[in-house]
């Protein structure tokens, strides 16, 4: 029997295993300092790359967005991530590309867009083609074709925090049609 | 007079292998019990009651992954990066333990052009091992396909009146 408390908050606190977004604010030595929205930046070491060695580093630079897992995530000590899996591969983490929007949800959104039976994402899908990635520390990246494009997603995923599912259901079919 | 008195050795030496060999047993249980004694006094000890952890059958966490089965965070819609869309499938379906079943390996070349290519090769390197004078009749289809003409094997022709 598992049980959980259900809250809306959008402070994040650093979850060990949580895949969130970070962006890249300093490079020392080693390792980088990711901003991941929680009370301390994390670290990212260069070698937790997929195919990172000592001589060939990776190609991130201060200013990027980076899609990673925490290692390390309690109170008594700064959060650690990594862009690799417990396997080695990187499955999907690492250096988010260029262009495309970044902006902040609260976190009650993000579990109820990554829940399985999400109509919202559906939905969304079938107007055009896009790229989102959630990260669980209430932020989102968002690119699609044109720039207009990412603007009216990042405006209908923030907006579907505070609409019924009837309102949701309207705005697609004007958006479809035009 | 010295061998009245006995010299005075250290109690290092003393507690040595073979100085011991000559000790009654009385004397090394005094020894040992009094090496125990000085070992013990030195370490530090709880003098409480033998106490009890209590059974917990709660476990705290913090993530939400253990509770909720999210989807994987990278998603694409409408091929807009294929690589994204081959990873949803794949992270969702390890969620989901289903067997894939779609996993038709996906032909580069279809079956009939591989037909198509290996009646014309065999004409092609047919025509490698031919000798010179077989090489002229090695005529070109009207696909454009090289084919061997059928040899019309030359039968003795009886003379006629």
């Amino acid at each position: 029997g598992v049980y959980w408390v259900d809250s809306q908050q959008k402070r994040y606190v650093p979850v060990k295993g949580d895949h969130v977004i970070g962006i890249v604010t300093a490079k020392s030595g080693d390792i980088f300092k990711v901003d991941v929205g929680g009370s301390e930046p994390a670290s990212l070491s260069y070698l937790a790359f997929e195919g990172a060695t000592k001589r060939n580093r990776p190609n991130v630079q201060v200013g990027d967005l980076i899609y990673g897992q925490f290692v390390v995530a309690n109170k008594d000590m700064e959060p650690e991530m990594v862009c690799i899996d417990s396997c080695g591969r990187a499955s999907g983490m690492g250096v988010i590309g260029q262009d495309g929007l970044l902006f902040k949800v609260t976190l009650g959104l993000i579990r109820k867009l990554l829940a399985p039976d999400c109509e919202i994402l559906q939905e969304v899908g079938k107007l055009y083609p896009l790229e989102i990635v959630f990260g669980m520390n209430g932020r989102i990246w968002v690119k699609a074709k044109t720039i207009q494009q990412t603007l009216i997603l990042a405006n209908i995923l923030e907006a579907c925090e505070h609409m019924t599912a009837d309102q949701r259901k309207q705005i697609f079919s004007r958006l479809a049609e035009s | 007079m010295a061998a009245e008195r006995k010299t005075k050795l250290s109690k290092n030496l003393l507690r040595m292998k073979f100085m011991q060999r000559g000790l009654d047993l009385e004397t090394k249980k005094q020894l040992e019990e009094e090496e125990k004694k000085i070992i013990s006094e030195e370490h530090w000890y709880l003098d409480l009651p033998e106490l009890k952890e209590k059974e917990w059958f709660i476990i705290e966490e913090q993530s939400f992954l253990l509770c909720e089965d999210l989807l994987y965070g990278r998603m694409s819609f409408r091929g807009f990066n294929p690589e994204v869309e081959k990873l949803m499938l794949q992270m969702n379906a390890k969620n989901k333990v289903e067997e894939v079943e779609d996993e038709a390996v996906e032909l580069d070349v279809s079956d009939e052009e591989m037909a198509r290519r290996y009646e014309t090769l065999v004409g092609t390197i047919g025509k490698k091992f031919a000798k010179k004078r077989d090489r002229a009749s090695y005529e070109e289809d009207e696909n454009g396909h090289i084919k061997p003409t059928v040899k019309v094997k030359k039968m003795f022709l009886k003379p006629q009146d």
